[in-house]
């Protein structure tokens, strides 16, 4: 399972990229795994506002839907459309193209209580 | 893997909707070893197990099968199950994971004492194995299938088996049980003899969106000891000419009355989030049910499920609404089966 080292993550399997002050949010390569075939996103409202482990979007496979969690304090800066025709891109592209929203956060001392890659390897193998 | 009644179940293999499309185009191959098996003998096994189960077993000859529901004294669904007639006075139910234990209880306690009543669900692995191609499959492992409803016992390698010609997907298959100890070896032999056929193994939730295209019905999900077969749309597993079987009264006097509420069938119209169970259905505003099952329909790329609702509104073509968090999704009740094959 892919898990790249440059990345922080949550045990609700979502993906952090740190921009400056700002993060973007994706589902790992082991939770589209798990998931299979999406076939629908429900991405957050521009502008609100987010505690950290607030559900903020939805992401449905075939099987069941699934709450997505803002990983830290923040605010929606930007959302990816391109998701609303393609949902397919979470499986395709987990840490690319099918990232799902970004958050400008409050503070980023926040991101020091999220998991590294090695953490969150070995959260998916045990 | 999920815990499904007790066993440990794959949700899907692979991937659900490539597990889906095997069956509907190629073969496909479900492991169903948590599926229970009754069996039902002695001298007036038919008599007293047609005063148990809906369907006129009567009308049943040796080798054959019939789709019926054992119900409880208010005509609620306690299990739906197969029955197959396999000698002159003896039956094998098939049953629903489960269910079997209560299965077994209820038919226990209502036992006459010349009945022998057996669980022998330990006993069986099985499979249940689907798709156009599935008698090609067959002809590679030298077995003539067969004819629909029918079930046969015989030998494939040197291992016992009851074929049944039967399945829970709208695709031709069968559903096929043999010693537990076989199993994997079995399942072993057909994923090798299925290769050049393109057969895949497929787990429940290909199961479940391979049904519910075909509208049918999910123990536990669209019916339950609260539902009646008539309320559900499935009067015709049930023959209210017998004189005597435990629900009867209560289900003429549903037919007499109406059902107060009815099974439908729906698509959603619009590419959206697809529907699930508990989403509350609305029709001009108002409440006026509940769905049971709901999906994404790989054959169909619709939103797809089946609910409870009012029966005055249960009109083919009627428009609906379907609540998903908080918004209302426009949806039509449409004509059973959902997925036909062209």
């Amino acid at each position: 399972m892919n898990v790249p080292d440059d990345l922080l993550y949550t045990e609700t399997h979502e993906w952090i990229r740190r921009e400056g002050d700002n993060i973007r949010v994706g589902i790992t390569d082991h939770a589209q795994s798990e998931l299979t075939d999406v076939v629908y996103v429900e991405l957050p409202r521009m502008d609100r506002e987010a505690n950290a482990k607030e559900a903020v979007a939805v992401v449905e496979s075939v099987k069941a839907a699934s709450d997505i969690y803002a990983p830290v304090k923040g605010k929606v800066i930007e959302v990816n459309k391109a998701l609303e025709a393609d949902p397919g891109l979470i499986n395709r592209e987990p840490y690319g193209q099918g990232w799902i929203f970004a958050l400008k956060i409050d503070n980023a001392d926040d991101l020091k209580q999220l998991k590294d890659a090695a953490a969150y390897g070995q959260q998916i193998a045990g | 893997m999920v815990s499904f009644a007790g066993w440990l179940m794959p949700v899907q293999y692979t991937s659900i909707v490539e597990e889906h499309q095997a069956v509907r185009r190629n073969v496909g191959m479900f492991d169903i070893s948590h599926m229970g098996q009754l069996s039902v003998e002695g001298g007036r096994a038919r008599e007293w197990l047609n005063t148990m189960l809906t369907n006129n077993i009567e009308k049943l000859e040796v080798g054959t099968g019939q789709y019926t529901f054992l119900l409880n004294e208010r005509g609620g669904i306690i299990d739906d199950l197969i029955v197959y007639r396999i000698g002159d006075e003896k039956f094998l139910l098939v049953v629903n994971a489960s269910r079997t234990d209560e299965d077994f209880t209820w038919l226990d306690r209502h036992d006459a004492n010349d009945i022998g009543l057996t669980n022998r669900s330990g006993e069986f692995g099985g499979v249940a194995i689907q798709g156009p191609r599935v008698v090609d499959l067959f002809r590679a492992l030298d077995v003539d299938l067969p004819p629909r409803n029918h079930i046969v016992d015989l030998t494939i390698e040197r291992m016992p088996v009851s074929i049944a010609r039967t399945g829970y997907t709208g695709e031709d298959g069968v559903e096929m049980f043999f010693r537990a100890e076989d199993a994997a070896k079995f399942w072993n032999l057909v994923l090798q003899k299925g290769e050049p056929f393109g057969i895949k193994p497929c787990g429940l939730g290909a199961r479940d969106t391979l049904r519910l295209e075909m509208c049918y019905p999910l123990n536990g999900s669209d019916l339950s000891p609260e539902r009646n077969p008539i309320e559900a749309g499935l009067g015709v597993f049930v023959d209210l000419a017998k004189p005597n079987f435990i629900g009867r009264d209560f289900l003429l006097r549903t037919k007499e009355n109406g059902p107060r509420e009815k099974l439908v069938s729906f698509r959603m119209e619009e590419k959206g989030p697809p529907p699930r169970p508990h989403y509350a259905v609305f029709g001009h505003g108002e409440r006026i049910g509940e769905v049971t099952s709901g999906t994404l329909s790989p054959s169909l790329n619709w939103g797809i499920g089946l609910a409870y609702i009012d029966a005055p509104r249960a009109k083919v073509g009627a428009k609906i609404g379907i609540e998903i968090r908080g918004q209302k999704f426009p949806a039509v009740i449409e004509k059973k089966p959902l997925y036909k094959k062209t």
